[in-house]
């Protein structure tokens, strides 16, 4: 992965606007967090391999990034972007890494489903 | 405590770096005294976390890279069954219970061990674990001969809930294949091995204690963890 340059990630997005690709999005804390830190509120949401198909995206801010997709009827956004790689497959990921090297945050598109 | 002999040991944990930590002294043990030991890793570990900044591997690459570490870790421990069981990390709650509990008994009634292990219900801290734990103790409870089922605590209330582990096992001799175990798994490891070498240079003994001993608790069967399933 790379660290995000708006221009070049936009042209990706530009890249699978209008077409059914398959969408992994998730946010994390990790499983660990209320067992190291008692008061926390742990939360987070995780999708994988839903159709969907933007008619527009867009990448926004300075890093970490915002990344918004709109549909036509509703839409899908990430925040904390920091890393994307259009991996060997042409499937584009997006991915924010905190300072400590952890996962927080990821966004993923794909004409073909991911792995189960 | 010395380990004692055995007809088969099942492990059961859900990730790649579960059975490292707690119990890879015991499966060397078990595996130099001339006892099969047969290691069910549940999931590759697919939402782990640490994917390094700057990455080394997407959400995408780092189950071929966990399932290469369990390998390794497997060859450190001197283990050569290992199954793949090829659910998905976080997921394993949400799974139908009864299929869960189908697919423990599929493994112990092949296997037919003598003794069990995996994580104690309720105090296992990880949604997986967990998961994990209710699955193998429903399955074994439904038993008529049930195998010895030696569980795995680390919640922040176990001492105060479960007291002391009742069985503590002497790893000293298998040592360097512990820390190979847990070396296996670098991808997930390399920060906490940073730590531990650290806290080991300045002679902390609860480090020290804990490459040399490995503690589980005997399952409760009088104070199980639900009335039935």
């Amino acid at each position: 992965m790379e660290l995000v340059e708006v221009k070049k990630l936009q042209v990706q997005l530009d890249a699978f606007a209008g077409k059914d690709v398959y969408l992994h999005l998730e946010t994390t804390n990790g499983s660990y967090a209320t067992h190291f830190n008692e008061g926390f509120f742990n939360a987070g949401a995780f999708i994988r391999n839903v159709v969907i198909n933007y008619e527009l995206g867009k990448v926004v801010g300075d890093s970490p990034h915002r990344v918004g997709l709109k549909l036509p009827h509703g839409w899908v956004y990430a925040q904390g972007i920091t890393h994307y790689e259009l991996d060997e497959q042409g499937r584009l990921l997006l991915a924010g890494h905190d300072g400590t090297g952890k996962l927080a945050v990821a966004l993923e598109i794909s004409e073909t489903p991911f792995s189960y | 405590m010395t380990i004692p002999q055995e007809r088969h040991v099942l492990v059961v944990f859900p990730h790649p770096d579960d059975e490292a930590f707690g119990v890879s002294g015991t499966i060397t043990t078990h595996i130099n005294q001339g006892t099969p030991v047969t290691y069910a890793c549940l999931t590759l570990g697919e939402m782990g976390r640490n994917l390094g900044n700057p990455p080394f591997a997407t959400r995408e690459s780092l189950p071929v890279i966990r399932k290469q570490e369990l390998l390794a870790s497997a060859e450190a421990m001197g283990l050569t069954d290992l199954r793949m069981m090829g659910l998905r990390d976080k997921t394993i709650e949400f799974e139908d219970d009864e299929k869960m509990v189908g697919l423990m008994a599929e493994l112990i009634e092949e296997l037919n061990p003598s003794k069990i292990i995996t994580f104690y219900p309720d105090y296992a801290v990880h949604p997986d674990h967990e998961a994990t734990a209710r699955a193998v103790v429903r399955a074994v409870r439904r038993m008529k001969d049930r195998p010895t089922l030696h569980c795995v605590a680390f919640a922040n209330n176990t001492l105060e809930m479960l007291g002391q582990p009742d069985v503590v096992y002497d790893i000293q001799d298998v040592r360097e294949q512990k820390m190979n175990s847990m070396k296996a798994h670098i991808s997930q490891t390399a920060w906490m091995l940073a730590e531990m070498e650290h806290k080991l240079q300045q002679g902390d003994t609860e480090t020290e204690n804990w490459l040399t001993k490995e503690r589980f608790y005997n399952y409760r069967w009088h104070e199980d963890f639900e009335e039935s399933f």
